[in-house]
Order: structure tokens, then sequence, then C-alpha cells
């Protein structure tokens, strides 16, 4: 097994890259345990995920994959700590996210995850700058570092020139670059992406998975991919099925 | 900066929302601030009245007249230090609409009344001339007045027309001082009313006494009265603030609702607001949801609420404020000298501040509690 390697992931801080290919043995980031979600309407138990089991590397690209209502958005909601379980453990870097409080758990996911939502998600009065530097009000950087690590993260993703443009004046591309370069300005753990490429057209969809792919392939940034896309899950180093909440083989 | 700035940016996301939204607590605050002006100027009167001064009158009603023999009784009553005494004319100067108060005095009269100043030189030509007349500055710019000028008034308890030389125009020691009255002699009045009605004659409307010692006032009060029980005309005696008071009880009722109109203007825009606030929250919820998956706390949605229902009501009590420096101008110049001492206090604006920062806080108080308990989940199915 090759030794992780500390490399720069372009924003100003250390990751850790693996090397090779998926082959190798590599930390398990999360450790998903019996994990189940139920939903309570009035006497009826609604089951949405039941005894899930699974393990994701570090640095891998996991894409999961489902028909509608399978469980798969609820299953990256809880790995993302926006949602609780009903049951099970959730281990994110060691952490069993599943025990933490609202606060604390806020706290975990302003350090740990980068989210890139479907529909962009960005704030409409807020410029490009503005929406990636979101995340970084949370610590405490001064402005010119923050201004510093904003700038490179919009380079990262080929949007320098529109630095100062608001949401309305991007594309759909574009948007749904700024709110990638937004989950990576805080180096965060690992990244969940819940059908990101579901509100573009064929040829913006190619290059945001391509960002993506760079992202995983050379700063090792670990994905996690909620996606309908056959396309987008050939991305993926490994492909997760749900069906009716529960993993399919 | 950031949450300023956000906060800014958010509020006027909608411009039109939001300036219907200002506009209405500007009125609402200008409203407030007007209403409650015009019950302060009702009160001016009696806030501005000295604690040692006493007003006689006959005990039946203010109606009714007072023998002028009773100046020197009361003189003598212990604790009394000066008396004065004055009529109310109730003349009209050319046009009914152009009402102000009209008193016919006596010489003392000055003497009980420091307040009111007046050059020396003026106050001796007003003493030497028995047609002369005072009159206070406020009343004397709105008709361009000067002194020398000649007023014609024409009686209605005193028929006839009775014409006045301007000798003297006053000012007030205070900012609260009554400068919309016009005086004349007493004597003048009561020699023509020897001639044309002699059993009218030699009666006072109000006999005004300065107390040695204001605290006095219920003792001397009491001895006055019992000076002239059981005879023709008995006597009321009160404190000049009580005498006052008692103008202003006549129209309580009203005031009591132009009290209350005033609140309920501010209970309607802090429901326009809120209603606001809740639509303005209720479309953000994606965004809030946003924000708290992104690690952002439950407070600071509330506060992002917060803040920019407060800014935006506190942008619109200034405005509101400041407004109703103009519209009280207006006011007063509409109402004439009917009430006097019409001005915007400190504490009225106080309160108008207050009452618009009351407006932000309860406006946003349920969207921001709503906002803050969403789950990230379900907000973020709000978008798209």
């Amino acid at each position: 097994m090759t030794e992780p390697r500390a490399a720069d992931s372009g924003i100003g801080i250390e990751t850790h890259v693996h090397p090779g290919t998926a082959i190798d043995v590599q930390p398990r980031l999360v450790e998903i345990r019996g994990l189940s979600k139920y939903y309570v309407r009035g006497d009826q138990v609604i089951p949405v995920l039941v005894d899930i089991d699974l393990v994701i590397d570090a640095g891998e690209f996991i894409a999961l994959m489902g028909p509608s209502g399978s469980g798969k958005s609820t299953l990256l909601n809880l790995i993302a700590g926006i949602d609780k379980p009903s049951s099970g453990e959730i281990l994110v870097g060691g952490v069993d996210i599943a025990t933490l409080s609202d606060a604390d758990l806020a706290l975990w996911r302003a350090s740990h995850i980068g989210f890139i939502f479907q529909f962009y998600n960005l704030m409409p009065v807020l410029t490009a700058f503005g929406n990636v530097e979101l995340p970084l009000q949370l610590t405490s950087l001064s402005r010119s570092e923050r201004r510093e690590r904003v700038e490179t993260a919009l380079a990262l993703v080929g949007l320098s020139d529109r630095a100062t443009h608001l949401p309305n004046e991007l594309s759909g591309g574009q948007q749904q670059r700024v709110a990638i370069a937004r989950a990576l300005i805080t180096d965060p753990t690992l990244i969940v992406a819940d059908e990101p490429t579901g509100d573009l057209d064929r040829t913006t969809a190619e290059e945001i998975l391509a960002l993506l792919e760079r992202l995983n392939d050379e700063i090792g940034k670990t994905i996690i991919m909620v996606t309908h896309d056959p396309k987008a899950a050939e991305k993926a180093h490994r492909l997760v099925h749900l069906e009716k909440g529960v993993l399919a083989d | 900066m950031f949450v300023p700035l956000l906060v800014l940016r958010n509020a006027f996301r909608h411009k039109l929302r939001t300036t219907l939204t200002v506009v209405g607590i500007i009125v609402a605050i200008t409203a407030f601030g007007l209403l409650r002006t015009i019950v302060d100027a009702w009160y001016a009167g009696a806030n501005a009245s000295s604690a040692a001064r006493l007003v006689t009158r006959s005990s039946v009603s203010l109606v009714f007249l007072l023998p002028l023999n009773y100046a020197p009784k009361i003189r003598q009553v212990p604790g009394v230090e000066s008396v004065a005494w004055a009529n109310w004319f109730g003349g009209v100067y050319i046009d009914e609409r152009n009402f102000f108060a009209q008193f016919a005095i006596s010489p003392s009269y000055l003497d009980l009344y420091p307040e009111f100043v007046l050059k020396d030189a003026e106050r001796k030509a007003f003493l030497a001339d028995r047609v002369g007349a005072l009159a206070g500055r406020k009343l004397a710019d709105k008709y361009g007045w000067k002194i020398g000028d000649q007023i014609p008034l024409r009686g209605t308890i005193y028929p006839g027309t009775w014409t006045f030389t301007l000798r003297g125009i006053y000012d007030g020691a205070e900012e609260g001082t009554d400068t919309s009255t016009f005086f004349f002699h007493f004597d003048y009045l009561n020699e023509a009313i020897k001639r044309q009605f002699p059993r009218r004659a030699d009666q006072a409307g109000v006999f005004i006494e300065q107390l040695r010692n204001p605290e006095d006032a219920a003792a001397v009060s009491a001895a006055i009265d019992a000076t002239f029980r059981n005879s023709l005309a008995e006597t009321l005696t009160e404190t000049e603030k009580a005498f006052q008071l008692g103008f202003v009880a006549m129209s309580e009722a009203i005031l009591l609702a132009i009290q209350a109109v005033s609140y309920v203007v501010i209970v309607i825009i802090m429901a326009v607001m809120a209603n606001t606030m809740a639509m303005t929250a209720r479309e953000r919820y994606g965004e809030y949801a946003t924000f708290k998956a992104l690690g952002f706390g439950n407070g600071f949605v509330a506060m992002l609420i917060f803040a920019e229902s407060l800014g935006i009501a506190l942008f619109g009590g200034l405005l509101g404020v400041a407004f109703t420096f103009p519209m009280a101008e207006l006011f007063a110049s509409t109402v004439g000298s009917i009430l006097s001492g019409f001005r915007i206090s400190e504490e009225t604006i106080v309160m108008q501040l207050v009452a618009a920062l009351v407006i932000g806080v309860v406006a946003a108080a349920v969207p921001a509690w709503n906002a803050a308990r969403v789950r990230i989940v379900d907000g973020l199915r709000a978008i798209g």
C-alpha cells in the first residue's frame, strides 16, 4: 500500500491524495452500519432506507443510483449530515455524526462537507465571489486570506472573469461551477453532489462532470454523487444501486 | 460587512414590495407623531401653566361674570401676592375662520405673566394707549401685523366693531409659551359696556391670583371661595393648571379616541409588515436551508430576518419622523390658533422611533421562528 501524500489542492490547504487506482487499500472515510430512516404519517410508518451497510474509502468517486423514491437522496442527506437517521451509525472520518447535536452537526458540516445541489442553490443577491466566499465567513480567516482562497477556487473552475457577476448573470453551467468552487473552498473531507447535472444540457453537463472528475483525480477529493444519468455515473469509480430503500447488488 | 450587505441587498430584492412597505411605515409613523402632537397641543395650555397662579371664576359657569369689586377682597386673602382680571372677548377678525383668543385685561395682568416677554418701550406704549393692544409673535406673524397697525375686531359677545392699535408684540420666554393671543385694555371694554349695556359693566370673567407661595394653593383657593360663599356670585378657585385641564376635559372623549387611533395605526402597519416578512421568509426557505446546510446556525437565519425587518422598519421610521415636521407645520397653519403650542416634543420623536422598532421586531418574530425551525431537507425541496 502506498503512503498517501500531502498535496496543495490549489486553495492553499493541504489534502491527502491517493496516488493509485481504486484497488489501493485506503483509509475508510465513510462507514455506514445498519442505517435506517423512517417517516411517520399518522399511524403509518413509511420506510425510506432499511438496514444499509456501506463503506466509502477516501478518494473514491461514488455514484448513488436508483429509481425515483429509492432513497438515494435520503442516503446522501444522511451522509452529509443534513438529516438524521432513525437508527444505525454513520461514521465519517471516524465521527458518528448521528450522535451529534444540531449545533455540532452544523459546525461539522461547515468543515467537512462541500455541497453541490441540482439547482446550484446560490444566493441571488451575492456575486459569484460572494457565494464562493460564503462558507469562509464561518472561519477566522482574514479578509485578504478569504479573498486569496476565493480567487484560487474561481480560477480552478475557470470563472475568474465572472467573480463580480450575480447568479442571474451566469449561465446554468457557470452557476454550477460557482457552486463547485463554493463546495471546495473549505477543503472539505467529502463532496456531496445531488444530481449536479440534472438542470444542465448535455454539453454543459459533460463539462461539470469533467470538473468533478478532475477534482477527484488531481486533488483526491472524495465525491458521492446522486444521479439518474448513466453518463454521469460512468465517471464514478463505483456505482451503488438502491431500490426501495435497500442496497441492490 | 458581509451580513449588513446581505441584509441590505435582500431588503431591496423586491423593490416594489419594500418601497410600498416603507411608504406604509412612513405614513403610519407620521400619523402617529401627528396625532400625539395634537393631543400634546390640547394639553399645552395646562402644561404651560404656572404653579404660582390661581384662577377664580363663577362657581355656576364660566359664562357668568363676577363683580369687579371682588378684586380688592381677593387681594386681602392671605397668601395672595397680586390680582388681575380678564374677560373673554370672542371677536371676529375679518372672517370667522380667523379664530384666535382675545382677552380684555387689567393693567396688572402682564405682571402675573412674566413668560410673556415684551420690550419695555412696547409695554409702556400699550399701557399708555387706551385702545392699545398686544399680540403674540405667532399671531402677528400669521397676519403680518406690525407695531402701529389698526386691528379691527367685530364683536360677537360685545356688539360693534372694535378697532385697536397694535402697540406691542410679545414673545414666549420658553418654547412652549403660547404666543397666539390678543390682549387689549379691560377699561376700554368696560367703558363702552357702561355706555351701551350698563348692567353688564364692572364685571370680570376671571380673576387671576399670584401666590406668595405655590404650596399654599389649596388653602388660598379655599379661602377665596369662602370669602364669597353664600353671595349672589359664588366663586370657584383652582390652580391655573386645573382650570386649563377643565377645558381639556370637555374634549376628553375626543382625545382618547385620537390616542386610540394613533396606536391602531401602528398595529395596522405592524400587521402589514408582518405579512410582508412572512411572505419574504417563505420565498427564501430554500436559501435559509442552504445557509444551514453550509454550516450557518438557526440563529443566523433568524438574525437575517430580524435584521431585514428592523432595517426596513427603522428606515421607514426615520423618514416618518422627518415627514412629521412639515406635516405638523401644515396642520398648524390649517388649524390656526385653535391649538396653540403645536410642536413636536422629543418624547413624541422617541415614541415614533420606538414604534418603528416594535414594528420591526414583532413583524419578524413569527417568520424568524418558523425559518429557524425549518428542516434543511424540507427547505431544499422548495428550490427547483
